[in-house]
This record gives structure tokens, sequence and C-alpha cells, in this order.
């Protein structure tokens, strides 16, 4: 994986969802653009311009990322998992099962981003209680739910992965 | 069994967990063109001069437009008041002046969104300045009017009285005065932008993928101004982010959308909001003024008149307004059976972004000013706070207001005795006691609120008597397709309400089939779905107007259906039943396994006809129904009629605390009962009452749009306007009751909006917590600044008054 630049483009290479992808990109490319815009995983969704929404939340290298704040070259190299990822031979994740039980989602919009969180929450610590969830998920805004049900999906998803379902 | 009542899981959410939705952004293709607009960083100033010939030199800008341009390719939107309304010239780009920070000024199309902004930073424009207006009052002055052909800042004014007003003050016991209240500035913000994207078609007419939420509407203003015969403004929807009511007029934008297409030859230009731009220059909610309120009360403290004057900033357009001023009138009097009222309504422009309808539009802000009366007469004069409401409240359904509305059901009592129980009323009202006793600032409020839906648009008369509205609508088909499916297509456009659940259940119920049998097609498209101009979702009304919709549709299919079948069959009509056989959904003779399934059903009528009677010729399998509420014109003059079919209500408690230390409030507990009659869905019911609660939760403690005195947005971006997350929400005890509107075919009252409830309640609850420190809470919003200034400047004495008339008090 080596950085050249390229007539004002940076080379990068990044693995998304198993998938390698070269590509040369402007520096100034957000990560989210990337993403959306370069390899057509729209699920990533924007909600803001200030880091505040959560909708853009993304998993690099383990971690959560607010995909609006990192530029396409600082992911060289990195291994990313976004919502299309989730799902597994069509079967969707118990997050995402959970999320569609407990009516953790009114528009959508918000659920990608919710999701992700949601899902490095869960490796961190796999049995919170709902003051850590509410932690967990507080850099992620929904305008429709008011949290409620989706504090008790993250719940549900928690306890059905711990139980191997 | 019923589908009716049964949380069916969501048929959108397949789709939208796995990140498979469609939303306007998502779209993209190559050689598609992107737009920036460029906005004033001035709320009032002239456009001197604008040069954009470095932004158009730039590589990869396609085009570059000018108000200029704007102005003489379009018309300006159709006005909804009356005089000095019609002197409003709304086009979609500023000409020759700006009147709010953000107005569009200009807007470039180029190969990217980089692009297209890099090149905006090039336009000169020469500004000169000119004052500001941000205070409603100071805007009536008309020192320095916005719309200058319209020679003032007044949009709309107008007197609602309704019985005995000067007699019961002349005969009351107590008269409590309230100087001043303010209601303040806020909105929903639905989580995706306003979106959309244009193409000028080289037939005629305009293409547009969109997040618009009342199409119906838009279509009939967009068709006007960009020159157009209605249908060739084609709009279509998908999934849609979330809306509130805030997503209804982005067709101003899709105006400049479109023109920019139009000007580059037709190709197709996409036009996605940032969020800075959405809170400076998208929609806001009304601010409301309540100056110089009174109300008559006799000595058990039974309200008998109020009267008020309430002035309301529409921000500095007229887009869906001067109907707010009107709109309100759905709930004069709140959920009290007070019957004087003298409200005397103005409406004022002012150098803000312009309103639009938000959650709760224009009836939260009423409901809220209804509720701080009752809530201060009773601290004023010494009456518990329940026993206020139960001495208030409407108890008798159906019940007509002063001003001709029918509330169709309710029982406000049992809903403030299941939030009680669930709050654990009298183990707080202790602790409350003990703790102010102790120096803690900690209260208890209740608030009670109406969620009306289904406007009667005859209510727009009353406002300018010669608007051609009335009544309302909305429409679905259905059809046997050629295999027999069932397909539904609705005239509404969701963002987030679970209509394709929702319309399956009902349709389900009538054929005696699953839902999962019930396809519900997604979206929304003015070219083949049918639609009426009601078309839309909005004002609490598809429980009612859509499902209704739904319910006719499915039984025309039915009986076209059990046509087909008697004759195929040889049976009587009054012999078959619908259900489900081996075959899948079928007809068949009743104890029997005579049957006809769906698939032979539509293959008679489509494939297979020459099997049919001549006596058949009409069916079709396609069909068609439109619902209309029973809704009369009401009475201009009088300002009298049924404004709106049902009334969903809202009860809720808060106990909170206010810090002594940081002046933070804090919830310690807080119960939401709701009442939305027959639930069509309950998990879907529920899941819009929590929406609605911390919407409101989230308004009435951190998010307000501020402005400063010349007119610069201050909370201009989410990192600003802090909307509210799951950390400051509290944990929510939910209860629900039922009250069957008798209105309406399943019982059900069109809900969603929520009438602002914690809004209510959360002021109910500080002002028990600061009655004792002399504070009057007279505001909407508390901010623990605001908290701070109050009671470093305790209010009580300038904000209240008491007149008691030798009765005896009423404290009990
Ligand atoms: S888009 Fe809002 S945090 Fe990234
Ligand atoms: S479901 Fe709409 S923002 Fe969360």
């Amino acid at each position: 994986m080596s950085t050249t630049e390229a007539g004002g483009r940076i080379a990068i290479e990044v693995t998304v969802n198993g998938t390698r992808h070269r590509r040369e990109v402007e520096p100034r490319l957000l990560l989210v653009q990337l993403l959306r815009e370069d390899l057509r995983l729209t699920g990533t969704h924007i909600g803001c311009d200030t880091t505040y929404c959560g909708a853009c939340t993304v998993i690099v290298d383990g971690e959560p990322v607010k995909s609006c704040t990192m530029l396409a070259v600082q992911a060289d190299g990195a291994e990313i998992l976004t919502v299309e990822g989730l799902a597994r031979d069509g079967e969707l994740h118990p997050l995402q099962r959970a999320f569609s039980e407990n009516h953790g989602l009114q528009c959508g919009y918000c659920t990608p981003g919710m999701l992700m969180s949601a899902h490095a929450l869960l490796a961190r610590n796999p049995d919170p209680d709902r003051k850590q969830i509410r932690k967990g998920i507080q850099g992620n805004l929904c305008r429709c739910t008011g949290y409620h049900n989706i504090i008790a999906a993250i719940d549900a998803a928690a306890a059905a992965m711990r139980e191997g379902k | 069994m019923s589908w009716t009542g049964t949380s069916v899981r969501r048929k959108e959410d397949d789709r939208l967990v796995r990140g498979r939705g469609l939303f306007t952004d998502d779209e993209l293709e190559p050689g598609m063109l992107h737009l920036h607009i460029l906005r004033s960083p001035y709320a009032h100033a002239r456009i001197v001069r604008i040069d954009t010939s470095a932004a158009e030199a730039l590589p990869g800008v396609a085009c570059v437009l000018t108000g200029r341009e704007v102005a003489a390719q379009c018309d300006p939107v159709m006005q909804l008041g009356p005089p000095p309304c019609d002197k409003i010239r709304d086009l979609p780009m500023a000409v020759d002046k700006v009147i709010f920070q953000g107005e569009p000024v200009a807007a470039v199309a180029a190969d990217s969104v980089a692009l297209a902004e890099d090149a905006a930073a090039l336009i000169d424009v020469e500004y000169e300045m000119l004052d500001a207006v941000v205070d409603a009052e100071d805007a009536l002055s008309d020192r320095s009017i916005l719309h200058e052909a319209a020679g003032t800042n007044r949009t709309w004014q107008g007197v609602y009285e309704y019985g005995d007003v000067e007699g019961a003050f002349r005969d009351a016991a107590f008269v409590v005065r309230i100087p001043r209240m303010q209601f303040h500035r806020f909105a929903s913000t639905p989580l995706e932008n306003n979106a959309c994207i244009a193409e000028w078609k080289r037939q005629g007419g305009v293409d547009f993928l969109c997040n618009n939420s009342f199409p119906g509407f838009a279509q009939q203003l967009l068709a006007p101004g960009l020159r157009l015969k209605a249908d060739q403004v084609h709009i279509r929807t998908y999934d849609v982010g979330g809306s509130f009511g805030n997503q209804i007029w982005n067709y101003v934008y899709m105006a400049v959308a479109a023109l920019v297409s139009k000007k580059t030859g037709g190709r197709r230009v996409k036009w996605a909001e940032t969020r800075s731009e959405h809170l400076l220059a998208s929609g806001h909610g009304n601010e409301r003024t309540y100056l110089d309120t009174e109300v008559a009360l006799d000595r058990e403290g039974v309200i008998t008149a109020v009267r008020s004057r309430h002035i309301d900033d529409c921000g500095a357009y007229t887009r869906y307004e001067p109907l707010g001023c009107v709109i309100w009138s759905q709930v004069l009097a709140a959920t009290y059976k007070v019957r004087n009222l003298r409200i005397d309504f103005t409406q004022t422009v002012t150098n803000k972004c312009p309103v639009v309808p938000n959650r709760g539009y224009s009836r939260m802000q009423q409901l809220w000013f209804m509720e701080r009366i009752v809530d201060i007469c009773a601290h004023e004069l010494g009456l518990p706070a329940d026993e206020m409401r139960l001495k208030n409240y409407i108890t008798q359904f159906p019940y007509e207001t002063p001003n001709g509305c029918v509330y169709d059901s309710g029982d406000y009592p049992a809903m403030l005795t299941r939030a009680k129980e669930l709050i654990g009323w009298d183990r707080w009202q202790k602790e409350c006691a003990a703790g102010r006793k102790a120096g803690r600032l900690i209260g208890i409020g209740i608030g009670t609120t109406l969620d009306s839906g289904t406007n009667n648009f005859g209510q727009a008369r009353i406002m300018n008597p010669y608007l051609p509205f009335s009544g309302n609508s909305e429409v679905c088909t259905m059809r046997l397709d050629l295999e027999g499916a069932v397909i539904v297509c609705l005239g509404t456009t969701p963002s987030g309400q679970g209509h394709e659940t929702a319309a399956s259940q009902v349709a389900a119920d009538v054929l005696g089939i699953d839902p999962s049998m019930v396809h519900v097609r997604p979206g929304f498209d003015t070219a083949w779905n049918t639609f009426v101009g009601h078309s839309g979702t909005y004002a609490s009304q598809f429980a009612v107007t859509g499902l209704s919709a739904v319910h006719g549709a499915a039984q025309k299919l039915k009986a076209e259906m059990r046509r087909l079948a008697a004759y195929m069959l040889e049976a009587a009509e009054e012999d078959l039943e619908f259900g489900t056989g081996a075959q899948g959904p079928e007809v068949r003779v009743k104890g029997t396994d005579k049957a006809i399934n769906y698939w032979y059903m539509a293959n008679l009528v489509n494939n297979n006809n020459a099997l049919l009677d001549a006596s058949l010729a009409d069916v079709t399998l396609n069909v068609r129904h439109v619902y209309r509420p029973p809704f009369k014109v009401p009475d201009t003059e009088r300002k009298f009629g049924n404004l709106t079919l049902t009334y969903a209500a809202q009860l809720h408690i808060a106990v909170v605390e206010v810090s002594r230390e940081t002046c933070r409030p804090q919830i310690l507990a807080y119960a939401a009962v709701d009442d939305c009659g027959t639930l069509i869905n309950p998990q879907i019911a529920h899941g819009q009452v929590h929406g609605a609660t911390s919407h409101g939760i989230g308004a009435a403690i951190m998010e307000s749009l501020d402005y400063d005195e010349s007119g610069n947005l201050l909370t201009g971006t989410f990192s600003d306007y802090c909307p509210i997350t799951a950390l400051n929400l509290p944990d929510i005890a939910w209860g629900n009751i039922e009250t069957p509107s008798p209105f309406t075919y399943s019982g059900a009252k069109g809900m969603g909006e929520g009438g602002g409830a914690p809004l209510h309640t959360m002021s109910a609850a500080l002002q028990d917590a600061l009655h004792g420190a002399g504070v009057i809470v007279t505001g909407s919003h508390h901010p623990a600044p605001r908290l701070f200034e109050i009671l470093q400047k305790p209010n009580r004495a300038e904000a209240v008054s008491v007149e008691r008339r030798g009765g005896k008090q009423a404290r009990r």
C-alpha cells in the first residue's frame, strides 16, 4: 500500500466491507464522499457539517469514526465497515433485526450511523446498561424516534448476540 | 383476527436497515451537475451589483444564475393572504434586495459540489445595508419595511371574539393579568436536509426527484411559477429522512434547480442543502408574543373568560402564511371549557428566515399560551395544579367549541389519573414540597395538549375569503396486477410514519388476507400515483385521510372481486367469503372448497376475458377511492366552523429540578400519556409519540433559533443549535388510553405532531420549582443561561398581577 502523488491526486487503498479498492483522490476528498460518491455505498448518510449528527458513522480499523470528519487519504490502508457490510449472506445482523423488531427507526436516515455506533459499542462492551447505551450513541442524532426504541433495540441485540443468535 | 391494532413489523425497515434506502442525495450519475447557492450574509440590504464573471470563467462551471434572470423567467409564487399580501413578490431568489440572512442571491452549477462552492466564492456582490427589524413589535412600527410595495410589515390582523367577554370580566371574582409572554423560534430539523434533482425536459416540463412532503401543493405553486402546466411538473419522492412539516416548502429551491437545469439546456442538476444552510434559510417555526393577557375566574378558580393580543412573527416571507393566523383557532381554548374569549391576532414579517409548518404548527403556540395561563392562575390563586385542570377541563364529548370546532372524543381526567399513577404523583408532591423547604428548586408540572388532525382547508377562507380551498381529501388506488398481487398506491409522501405497513394492514383486514400479501408501492410520483390537491403527509391526518382512502379502495376492489367470483363460481354474492386457501388469497363459497384465487381473477380480466359475461364489462380490478371528510365551509364573518375532524390528546407530567449551582434544569421524572383513539399499529403510533416528546423536550430546554439585533443567526450549526441527544433525555414512563373517534371509520384519530406537550409541561414544572423564588414562567425556552438570568432578577412583580374582587380566595 504505497501512497504516490499523481497530478494533485493521491493514490490510496482501502478495504471496505472486505473488498479492496484503489483510488486516486483529491486531497480534500472526505471519507464519506469516497464511500458515497466513488464506491456508491450510499447507506452512509450526511446530516450535518459540524461533526455533530453521526449519520456518517462507519467503523475504521475497529473504531467508530464520523466519516465526514476524516479525509479519504487518512483512511489509506484502513479496513472499513459500513452498514452495507453488516448483513451476512443476506441475513440481517442481530442489530439490524433488533432495530426493526423494536421499531428503532422511522425515516431510517440516522439508522446506518446508529447501527455502526451500536456495533462499536457492543464490540467494546457486550453487556451495556441503558446509561452506557445512551453514552454509546450520544454522538448520533435521531430526529424521529426520541431514542427510546433505539436504546431498547441495542439492548435486545446485545442480549441476542450474547446468546449467539 | 384483525390486523388493525396489531404491531405488524414495518415493511420499510428491511431496505433501510441494510443501507439500501433511496434518499434524494443518494442518486448520482455521470454528467450530473451540482448546485451551490450563494446566500446573503446580511438580513436586510440592497443588492447594488453582482459580478459573476470570475465564477463563470472557472473550468467545470456550467452556469451561474442570478436573481435578475430568475425574475425574467419565473413568476412570483401565489400569495395566500389578503391585501397587502398580494403585493409581496416572492421569487426563489433575491432580485434587488435581500430580506433575510441566507436568502439566495446567485446559484452556481458545476461538475462537483466543491467546484460549485469554489466558483460561488468568486462571485462579487456589492450590498448597501438597510435597517433590519428582528423583533415583531419593532417590525410593526414599520420603521423599516421589508416588502416596500405592501407598504407595511403587517401581513394579517383579525379579531376572534366569542361569547360575552365583557360580561364575564364584569362578573369575575378574580382577574389575573399577564402583560407579556413569548413563544420562541425553533424547528424540528429533520435529519435529512432538503434536496432535489431537477431536469428540464426537452419535451417541455421539468422532472424532480426530491424530498418535498406536500407534492400536491408544490405542483400547484411550481407550475404557474415556472410557467408550465401542472402535469408538466413531474415530482417524485422516494425515501424521505423526516419532514415534520419543514419539507413542505422546499419547492422554492426546486424552482432554482429547475431554472438552472433549463439554463444548461436540460442537464440534470442536483442540489443537496448543507445543515448550516438548512438552519439558516430553510424554514423555522412561528414565534409568538402574547400581550395584555387578562383572565377572568370565578370564586372556585374556574376560568370564565380570556382576552389577549397575539403577535405572530413569520419571518421574511409569507410562504405558507398567513395560514398560521387561523390554524391556531382549531384549539382556541385548548382542553378547557371557557366559552368567552377575545383574541386580537396580528402577524408581521421580520428580517429572519421565513417560517414554515413545523410539528405542532401554530396550534402548539396557542396550546402553550392556554396552558401557561391556567398554570399561572393556579399558582397565583394557590390552587393545586391537578385540581385547577380538573375544574376547567372539557368533559362532555362530542364538544362544540365557542368557534364551532367539534372535539370528537377524549377523557382528560382519565389521562391525568393515568399520568399521575405513572409518575408517582403523591410521592413526588411530597418530595417537591420537602425539597423546596430545604432550599431546592424542584417542581412538578402538568401539560395537557391537543393534536388536532385532518384540516378543513375551508379555514383558509377565514384568513382570506377569496381562497379557492375547502374540505380535505386523500386518495388511494388499488388493483390486482396481472398475476393477482394486490398493489396499492397512496397519495401520501411518508417520511418515517410507516404508511406502507399501516396501509397494508387496513387492506389486509378488508380482504381477509395477510399484510405480506399487500404490496404498497413506496415513494410518490405525480406521473403514476393518482393524487388530489390535498395529497401529502402533514397535519396529523394519515390515520384518517390516508387510511380511509385505503379502506374505501379495498372495499371497492372487494366488491368487484365478489361480483366476478359469484359469476365464475355460479354462487350468490352473499354466499361468498374472502380468505386464504391452498392457492393463495381467494374467494370461496362458504362451507365448500369451491374457490377462485386472485391469480385467476386477474387472469380473467386481463388475459382471458372471453370467458366473462357482458354484465361484468365494468369490472377492471383497478380501483380508485377518494376519501373526503364531511366538512362545510366555515362562516368567515363569525370565524366559526368545524376546522378539524379529530382531536388526539396528550397529557404529560414532569418533575424538574434547577441546579442552584449551574442553573441547569434536570428532569427527574417524566410521564407521557397519549390518546389518539383506536390504534392501527400501536408500535408505530407510540414511536410518533416518542418522537414528538423528544422534540418538545429539546425545544423546551435546548433548541432555539436565536438572532442578534442585526438579523444574524446565532445558532446556525447543529453545534450551536444543540438538537437533543440520547444523553439529554430522561427515561420516560409511557401510557395510553383510547377514546375512539366517532367521526372516522376505524375510531382512529390523526396523530404524530403531538401538540408540543413537553413545552407546556416543562414550563409548568419550572413554574412550580421557581414560583417560591419569585419567578413567573413567561417564556417557552429554558436553557441554563435564561434560568440564571431570571433567578438573578425575579420577575413576579411585573409579570403578573391578580385583582381580587371581594370574593373569597380560591386557595385550598
Ligand atoms: S455528517 Fe453529521 S457527523 Fe458526519
Ligand atoms: S429515524 Fe429518522 S432520524 Fe432517526
